[in-house]
């Protein structure tokens, strides 16, 4: 979380704004060159908290929501709970999995008095994420332009996406998926679900549902750097405060407040399906730090073990040469 | 070194691997071996991801150490027998879990994006390589007992 930028990255946001400018400006929609992830920006002096984003993420996923067989397979050992939504696919308060896309709300006091501010939540879209790189079956992916994309087809409904996202973003369903085919009392237990930010859509050119819907404007997208320069120049302007482009790394879901978003957490409802605002570190870092010591290990034994040899070859040379020597003055 | 310290270490470094991995997947919360005392950690995919990867680094180093020594030192069989077609299939097991985690270590850095096939495809090739190479120990082992009980 960032209140100020330094004057380099604002001059360097600059100019990368100045070029978009001279060139066409922000184009209605935009695709990712394979370097760039594309990124959303959610300015949330606009959000009204109309929940027209919601309605319209729920319509537009409508044909992906869970669809699940019941009664649900009996589950081993007993502590494993069935998790249902099927019956209230209503509610919109917090993420489930026919909702993906909720909006928070948090009441402040500020030095120009009481304010609410709206904050649509969703899947983060991580730079590096955890759910992708950490399913240990592989079920969740990366497209190139940084969506995250769970597979409903492979996952099983372990949850370890949920447990390794930063914010617990995925939603379980059980009763539906993959498990259903192999141990459904003994391994599994359903699908989990998040926002794919309309990856199909994004694909073909076009925009998430959520944001052509909007009539506050409240998001933009775009290459990820013009998205955090923009964050950056707006922030400057009002004297606000970004989050999302340093949490977990940087995700490609940047958001600009003019409260700060330390008070937001404090006044936000947080629990589950209600992720919070707080900072967050590098979920992959200390693995990703044991790179190179592991990419060098070859090396190392294969560089140790010439050693020993050639130490040991010395050694029985300088044996035999003494040997000889012996031999030659006893002669 | 001590053979007997040797080939426990070789055995604490196998079954750490082997822990650690598993636990890779929602496994040991479900059947309440992480409610254990003192095995908590199992259920931190954080902790158990980095001793995985601790554990890989000391096994691979171990491996290569040991297999340029065997190949200077002129032991590796050189007529295709049993105990050759034995030490093959063990090598190529062994490379095979390597290069599949070493795969799958790449996957995990920042920009490195490969298709939801391919994931899966190395996820279950690291996954199966590892069974094959425990049966094949098992196996091994059961046939030297049987040799020398024999003998």
């Amino acid at each position: 979380m960032s209140k100020n930028m330094s004057r380099r990255a604002f001059l360097k946001g600059g100019a990368v704004l100045a070029c978009a400018a001279a060139t066409s400006g922000l184009p209605a929609s935009v695709k990712s060159s394979d370097e760039e992830p594309l990124a959303t920006l959610h300015d949330l002096r606009k959000c009204i908290g109309c929940g027209e984003c919601v309605e319209a993420c729920r319509e537009s996923n409508q044909l992906l929501f869970p669809k699940p067989t019941k009664p649900f397979p009996k589950m081993f050992p007993k502590r494993v709970k069935a998790e249902d939504w099927s019956g209230k696919q209503d509610v919109n308060d917090r993420l489930t999995p026919y909702n993906w896309l909720t909006i928070q709300q948090a009441d402040v006091s500020t030095d120009k008095g009481e304010r609410k501010v709206y904050i649509p939540r969703r899947c983060m879209h991580c730079v590096n994420p955890p759910c992708v790189k950490l399913c240990p079956w592989g079920a969740a992916h990366q497209e190139k332009n940084g969506i995250s994309v769970i597979n409903p087809d492979l996952c099983l409904g372990g949850a370890k996406c949920q447990n390794v996202c930063p914010w617990d973003i995925p939603q379980r369903q059980t009763g539906i998926g993959l498990y259903l085919d192999i141990l459904p009392t003994y391994a599994g237990n359903g699908v989990m679900y998040k926002c794919n930010r309309c990856y199909e859509k994004v694909a073909k050119g076009e925009n998430p549902a959520c944001l052509d819907i909007c009539p506050e404007g409240v998001q933009t997208i775009g290459p990820r750097k013009e998205i955090i320069a923009k964050a950056y120049e707006i922030s400057m302007e009002i004297g606000g405060y970004v989050y999302g482009d340093k949490e977990n790394g940087g995700t490609n879901t940047i958001y600009v407040s003019p409260v700060p978003f330390e008070t937001l957490n404090e006044a936000i409802a947080k629990g589950k399906g209600l992720p919070d605002l707080s900072t967050k570190k590098d979920v992959m870092a200390d693995g990703n730090s044991m790179t190179a010591a592991l990419f060098l290990a070859p090396v190392a034994g294969v560089v140790g073990a010439v050693s020993r040899y050639l130490a040991t070859m010395k050694r029985i040379n300088a044996t035999n040469e003494l040997k000889m020597d012996e031999g030659g003055h006893e002669s | 070194m001590n053979p007997k310290i040797n080939t426990l270490i070789q055995r604490v470094i196998f079954f750490m691997l082997l822990l650690s991995g598993f636990a890779q997947m929602p496994i040991f919360k479900r059947y309440y071996i992480a409610d254990l005392p003192g095995f908590g950690w199992l259920a931190q995919y954080g902790v158990t991801h980095l001793i995985h990867y601790g554990f890989a680094i000391v096994f691979t180093l171990a491996v290569f150490y040991r297999w340029t020594l065997y190949f200077l030192e002129n032991r590796a069989e050189r007529k295709i027998t049993g105990k050759w077609l034995a030490q093959a299939s063990g090598v190529v097991l062994i490379l095979g879990v390597i290069i599949s985690g070493f795969f799958l270590v790449a996957r995990n850095l920042p920009g490195y994006r490969f298709s939801a096939a391919v994931i899966t495809g190395v996820d279950i090739v690291h996954l199966g390589l590892v069974m094959m190479s425990l049966l094949f120990s098992l196996g091994m082992m059961i046939y030297r007992r049987f040799k020398q009980s024999i003998a």
